[in-house]
């Protein structure tokens, strides 16, 4: 192994839209970004897939942009680090190392039948104790079934030995650390949590679940810690170490330094993932979480999460400007509603496509409630962005019921930290003080901290977390009566939201 | 000038004038703060009120900026967007110089602030967004009255208070001082609102070169200033003064100003 002398970390965002490279130096300031977008490919309704083949080639293109702009060369890089659109499936044959299909996006629903009949006479919750995860289409492991199923003699091949399977991480690492002249296939504990392959308990491939679902286990790569060497870079970055891979909210939950169990993280884009540091314990949920590896350092104790997801909130922004016309610009929302004091009485509940945690009700749409002649745009622009508040709220109640801690305080990025009003009221519902760090892309952060750790470039996880700074605060204002008063009426309207329609089966809890 | 017309440049002067945002005059502030005599002033009023350019409040018969000036593109930058579009830069410049940074904009007399960075050492700190500086003796009002006549104009009719010693409140003095921010391009403030506090501001530009903020740099003198030999505060840092000034490029060439 060469030992460079390097003074920066290089990381490797896989996204769903783009890959980026991000070149951070030892106080986790940003030195050079290059990012490039790759196609999505929409084979008919319901269906995502990515070419893996570009996204490699993407990612090869913006490590060289990155070090181009930092000015660097790969002896400045001491290691590399990974994270990744998480749950994205890739089979691709050991030998050519052609992907043998599109990649299948976390997105991608073609497996809702297949994960229903999976739960056979259980339903979704029959592989939930071992993985943590309920059957559901966005989950890696039906997805490799249906590959295997639907793409020609696939099936055969793979039990020859000739298949490999991947999610980003591992496909990345696989090219990275030399493809198909001795290309390392690993993957790391989180990325491994997505597949609902994986035993949380061992952290090892679970060889019965495998069997039912029909999933040959030549197939799955080898499960590595998050921040370990697994091998050295060829190309670009000849000898350097491959030395962390994370999913990107994990990378995020690492990023912001989240170490201490208690402490969470919730990051603000279309969507929104809240993960909680529940530390060595695995905590069942039965409030619709998921349970999920945090982060894994080389032979340390795993740490485990529990992971929210609020499946609309700024993409509720997006549909206030482009559904209905009544602001030009996302940033608009705030100063529309700035324009009240409150939201006179109107709630609006995103269910768009059913609601999420905690309910899991696929029979609820949305609703606009409390609507009299006295509301305005501005009292609807206000219910917008208390929706996502509230919905956080709901989260991390269900949070605290599972785990038995409660939070003391909230780290958050993402892009809709710059609305200020909204971590305003974040703060005001959740009745704890809202932390904004420096460093807005605390993903690639934390691939950077994992990678560095694993080389001694960042001794502890102390040394990390003295790296991060509090740019803005948050501190509730909101008085409890009103607090408690509002809530009720949040969860009034969601009750709204639940039977509208009538013939589909409600699955879940 | 030769050739010029002087009813247009009045107009041009009140549209200006009531360009600052969201804001209403009556006919008598336009009257005044131009030099126009009232006759004068609300001709040209009606004029630009039948081209959509200007709109008189019914009930309180003050004037506004019409939609019209909306449709040809001159609406004022929401400061939400400037905000978004300033987070990077002003996290860097916090981070690189240590100190607290703020962005202002003009509104009612003074400087609402609309973006706040904490000082990255974690010490207990309150965020300001929503508070007020003042224009005559803050960093960011000193630049705003530099270079946006409108700030200006606000600045004659605003109460100068002398927060310290060292506060100016004299209008001359101002205004030379104002000439020089627009010649050096960038603002200080030492001690003039807050003892023991200075700051350093410089302008954000939107796409076609207007005033649409001011960035600025916060801290203790001792950290801001350099000490001269006999101990005292001298000039602020000029690593510092590039700092800002390159954070407001930076914010500026979001925001589509064109390279200086």
């Amino acid at each position: 192994m060469t030992t460079s002398n390097g003074q920066y970390i290089a990381a490797i965002d896989q996204g769903t839209t783009s890959s980026r490279c991000i070149v951070f130096g030892a106080d986790g300031r940003i030195v050079a970004v290059d990012q490039q977008e790759h196609s999505q490919i929409f084979p008919q309704p319901g269906w995502v897939e990515h070419d893996a083949e570009e996204i490699w080639t993407r990612v090869q293109s913006v490590v060289s942009g990155a070090l181009a702009k930092a000015g660097l060369t790969r002896d400045d890089i001491r290691a590399i680090g990974i994270t990744n659109q998480r749950e994205t499936t890739v089979l691709w044959d050991r030998n050519t190392g052609k992907p043998v299909h599109n990649a299948l996006v976390w997105q991608d629903t073609r497996t809702e039948d297949l994960c229903k009949e999976l739960g056979r006479n259980v339903g979704q919750d029959r592989f939930r104790r071992e993985t943590g995860l309920p059957l559901a289409s966005y989950f890696a492991g039906p997805k490799i079934r249906w590959l295997l199923d639907n793409v020609e003699g696939l099936r055969e091949r793979a039990e020859r030995g000739e298949i490999l399977f991947g999610t980003m991480d591992t496909w990345v690492i696989w090219n990275l650390t030399g493809g198909v002249d001795g290309g390392k296939h690993v993957t790391d504990v989180t990325n491994a949590s997505r597949t609902m392959l994986m035993n949380l308990h061992t952290l090892q491939w679970d060889e019965k679940i495998a069997e039912s679902m029909d999933v040959p286990m030549s197939v799955l790569p080898e499960i590595r810690s998050s921040a370990e060497i697994y091998g050295e870079a060829v190309g670009e970055l000849a000898g350097v170490p491959v030395a962390s891979a994370l999913g990107d909210q994990q990378a995020a939950l690492f990023g912001q330094t989240c170490f201490d169990v208690g402490e969470a993280k919730s990051t603000y884009g279309t969507g929104t993932f809240l993960l909680l540091n529940t530390g060595e314990k695995v905590v069942n949920s039965y409030h619709g979480l998921l349970t999920t590896v945090g982060y894994r350092i080389g032979k340390e104790a795993p740490v485990y999460a529990l992971e929210g997801s609020i499946a609309v909130t700024g993409s509720l922004v997006q549909w206030l400007r482009d559904q209905l016309g009544i602001i030009s610009t996302a940033a608009e929302i705030e100063t529309l509603a700035s324009t009240v004091e409150d939201n006179g009485g109107a709630y609006i509940v995103p269910a768009f496509s059913g609601l999420f945690a905690p309910y899991w009700r696929s029979d609820a749409r949305g609703v606009i409630t409390g609507l009299t002649r006295y509301v305005t745009k501005g009292h609807l622009a206000r219910a917008v962005l208390e929706a996502t508040a509230w919905q956080t709220r709901e989260v991390v109640d269900a949070m605290e019921k599972d785990s038995g801690v409660t939070l003391s305080a909230l780290k958050v990025d993402g892009g809709m930290t710059s609305n200020n009003l909204l971590m305003q009221n974040i703060a005001d519902v959740l009745d704890v003080p809202v932390e904004r760090p420096f460093v807005a892309e605390t993903t690639a952060l934390g691939a950077a901290y994992a990678a560095g750790l694993a080389v001694g470039f960042w001794p502890d996880l102390d040394t990390l977390r003295a790296n991060w700074h509090r740019a803005a605060e948050w501190t509730p204002r909101m008085d409890e009566a009103t607090r408690d008063r509002e809530y009720k009426n949040w969860l009034k309207a969601v009750e709204r939201t639940m039977g509208w329609i009538e013939e589909d089966q409600t699955t879940g809890q | 000038m030769a050739g010029s017309i002087q009813s247009l440049e009045r107009a041009a002067a009140i549209l200006r004038l009531l360009a600052g945002g969201e804001r209403r005059l009556a006919l008598s502030d336009v009257a005044n703060a131009l030099g126009l005599a009232k006759g004068t002033a609300h001709g040209i009023l009606r004029t630009l009120q039948q081209e959509g350019f200007v709109e008189q409040d019914k009930d309180s018969g003050k004037y506004q900026l019409g939609a019209e000036l909306l449709r040809l593109g001159q609406s004022y930058l929401d400061v939400h967007e400037l905000r978004a579009r300033a987070l990077v830069w002003a996290d860097d410049l916090a981070r690189a110089s240590g100190e607290t940074v703020y962005l202002g904009v003009l509104h009612q007399r003074g400087v609402l602030i609309v973006h706040h960075v904490f000082r990255p050492d974690d010490t207990r700190q309150v965020l300001e967004v929503g508070s007020m500086q003042p224009l005559h003796s803050a960093a960011l009002g000193k630049v705003l009255t530099a270079f946006d006549p409108v700030a200006r104009a606000e600045l004659m009719e605003s109460e100068r208070e002398a927060f310290t010693p060292h506060t100016v409140t004299g209008l001359d003095a101002i205004d030379a001082e104002a000439a020089v921010v627009r010649e050096r391009g960038w603002a200080q403030a030492v001690e003039e609102t807050w003892t023991g506090v200075a700051s350093i501001a410089a302008l954000i530009q939107d796409r076609r070169r207007n005033p649409v903020g001011a960035v600025a740099l916060n801290g203790p003198v001792e950290r801001v200033c350099t000490t001269e030999p006999n101990g005292t505060a001298g000039p602020v840092r000029p690593e510092l003064v590039v700092s800002v000034r390159e954070a407001a490029r930076a914010i500026s060439r979001d925001l589509g100003a064109p390279r200086f």
